[in-house]
């Protein structure tokens, strides 16, 4: 790293002691290109062949965009309630010591580890009219299974690990310092949690709710069970790329899927500059 | 991870200074915690169980000995037998070239790596029905070599292998890069050369971090259902996994034998769980790298 590097312009790589760069970056790129990259431009090349005019009429069939509102709408719901508890169980976590608190903290990753179908078995049971839950909402009028409302349901689990797990590790490092100062300076605990303490979670809430929603938009064991799966009302995008597939309407299921990649990265992108923002205002 | 202890905050003195929450404020919380955790988490679980035991024990075991649910944990066992390991050895090449050195480009293959999970289960099984489908180019090829990929084992292990793609390297790949290259390059210097160095310095620095991955890697491989249900066909005994196998039996209205089969895939998520906070308990810090993912 002397005098040879100093002369060099350009180089690949930071010349190291450490033998088997080639080996092992060659193999992880092989790979990753065998695995994930050529299946992936396979599906970007088949939806560009389809052609334009294909394209925006597969795009525009009312199935397809009732399909997609479904997916995107009830992952934003799902998210949306996942802030709000998964910020709660996140502090009370950190915040209030309670005999078992380990237990309560590794069952957060249970939607992690649980299978999809499991899950969604286990929740229509639960949610439907003759359920443990769904006995106690069919007097309130409040139909869980089979509607909307069941989607969101198996998407809040699925999701929920995602925001305790992002906001948890930011709650433990605030430094105690700062709240004491803050009372100090007269603030009441609700204008230190909103004024001092919230902003600086702002960035990993935004974070916990992006990852919850990706996830939750392309989720497909949990919810098919629950949703009732009928055309234009409960029927998720990733279940209409599968019918489609069935009826050998490959092009249909190749333009879904691309529109929900695009739809995902661009809304991946957003969020991803909200958060750079929201950490210069911020931070 | 703080300790939970400074935290403690059981004196009104504290609250009333406003460096906590009243002690109202703080039991209405955590009720709102454990009412939302145990609808949502506890109550499922338990449901699995309850339900898997309804018709007795009789009924339980007679349908995990039943041919069909018996070559479905075979078909499950394999496929995370053959998956696992090529994404342990994926993400240890990975890991080592990511996190011991320096090169143009790092940033975005580390990108690339977590690509897989932002992709929709369904779409990556469909992504392997279009490149060895039928309608592609390569599929009459195929078929005429008898080369079967698709509704076959082969499929189902690709589906598997691209949805649990990244578990092991995004454990190592921060894990090595807070561990440096101290170490290495000590054993370089002392004469050890790269399989040496690699299997009596690395190795005993990550082996927790690596447990740790393959263990999520692992739940996640026997549990694949989305993307293994594109690919798979759903031949009973032949190309029907575990989860495939429950969406069967609760489809034919046999909800006891759908929670049975569930209840085994429900004690590997628990068992999974428990080895993660084993894991997390006794070698906190040394994945303390990788941890709050």
């Amino acid at each position: 790293m002397t005098t040879a590097s100093a002369q060099a312009g350009w180089r690949f790589k930071k010349p190291s002691v450490i033998p088997g760069f080639g080996l092992t970056l060659g193999f992880a790129l092989v790979y990753l290109t065998l695995i994930i990259l050529i299946p992936l431009s396979g599906l970007a090349w088949r939806s560009a062949s389809l052609g334009w005019a294909d394209f925006w009429a597969i795009a525009m069939d009312r199935r397809t965009l009732n399909a997609l509102k479904i997916s995107f709408g009830t992952a934003l719901a799902a998210a949306a309630v996942n802030v709000v508890f998964g910020t709660i169980v996140a502090w009370v976590l950190v915040r209030y010591p309670f005999p078992g608190r380990r237990i309560v903290d590794a069952m957060v990753d249970l939607p992690f580890a649980l299978p999809t179908a499991v899950a969604g078995i286990a929740l229509t049971t639960l949610y439907a009219p003759k359920g443990w839950i769904g006995s106690l909402l069919v007097p309130l009028g409040i139909k869980v299974a089979y509607t909307p409302l069941g989607i969101v349901a198996a998407l809040v689990f699925i999701g929920l690990p995602f925001v305790v797990r992002t906001v948890q590790p930011i709650i433990e490092e605030i430094d105690k310092e700062i709240e004491e100062a803050a009372a100090t300076l007269g603030a009441t605990r609700f204008q230190t949690i909103s004024r001092v303490l919230f902003p600086g979670l702002a960035p990993a809430i935004v974070t916990g709710f992006a990852l919850a929603f990706a996830r939750g938009v392309g989720e497909y064991g949990s919810v098919i069970f629950i949703a009732g799966n009928l055309p234009n009302v409960t029927e998720i995008a990733p279940l209409l790329i599968i019918i489609r597939l069935e009826e050998f309407n490959y092009p249909a299921a190749t333009a879904i899927a691309a529109i929900m990649l695009i739809i995902s990265f661009v809304m991946l992108l957003v969020i991803n500059l909200l958060q750079a923002w929201s950490r210069k205002r911020y931070g | 991870m703080a300790d939970p202890v400074l935290f403690a905050a059981d004196t009104d003195l504290e609250s009333a200074s406003g460096i906590t929450e009243s002690r109202p404020a703080r039991w209405a919380l955590m009720g709102i915690a454990f009412a939302f955790l145990a609808l949502f988490l506890v109550l499922p679980l338990v449901l699995v169980f309850m339900e898997a035991s309804r018709k007795g024990l009789e009924y339980f075991l007679q349908t995990l000995t039943e041919t069909d649910t018996r070559s479905a944990i075979r078909l499950t066992l394999t496929v995370a037998a053959i998956s696992v390991p090529l994404n342990l050895v994926f993400g240890v090449a990975a890991a080592w070239a990511i996190a011991k050195f320096e090169f143009k480009g790092k940033a975005f293959l580390t990108t690339l790596v977590d690509l897989p999970f932002s992709v929709s289960p369904v779409i990556s099984g469909l992504v392997y029905v279009l490149l060895f489908g039928a309608q592609s180019t390569l599929g009459p090829w195929l078929k005429d070599n008898g080369i079967e990929i698709l509704f076959a084992v082969p499929g189902i292990v690709l589906a598997t292998v691209f949805v649990t793609f990244p578990f092991v390297a995004r454990e190592l790949i921060p894990l090595m890069e807070a561990q440096g290259t101290g170490d290495e390059e000590a054993a370089i210097s002392l004469g050890a050369n790269g399989w040496q160095t690699f299997w009596y310095v690395t190795l005993p620095n990550i082996k927790w971090g690596l447990l740790y991955g393959v263990l999520l890697c692992n739940a996640r491989a026997m549990g694949e259902f989305g993307a293994v249900s594109v690919v798979s066909g759903h031949i009973r005994g032949q190309t029907n996994t575990m989860p495939l196998h429950v969406e069967i039996l609760y489809n034919e209205y046999n909800a006891a034998g759908a929670f049975a089969v569930a209840s085994l895939l429900a004690g590997l998520a628990l068992v999974t769980l428990a080895l993660k906070s084993l894991l997390e308990l006794r070698y906190g810090a040394e994945l303390a790298a990788t941890r709050g993912h």
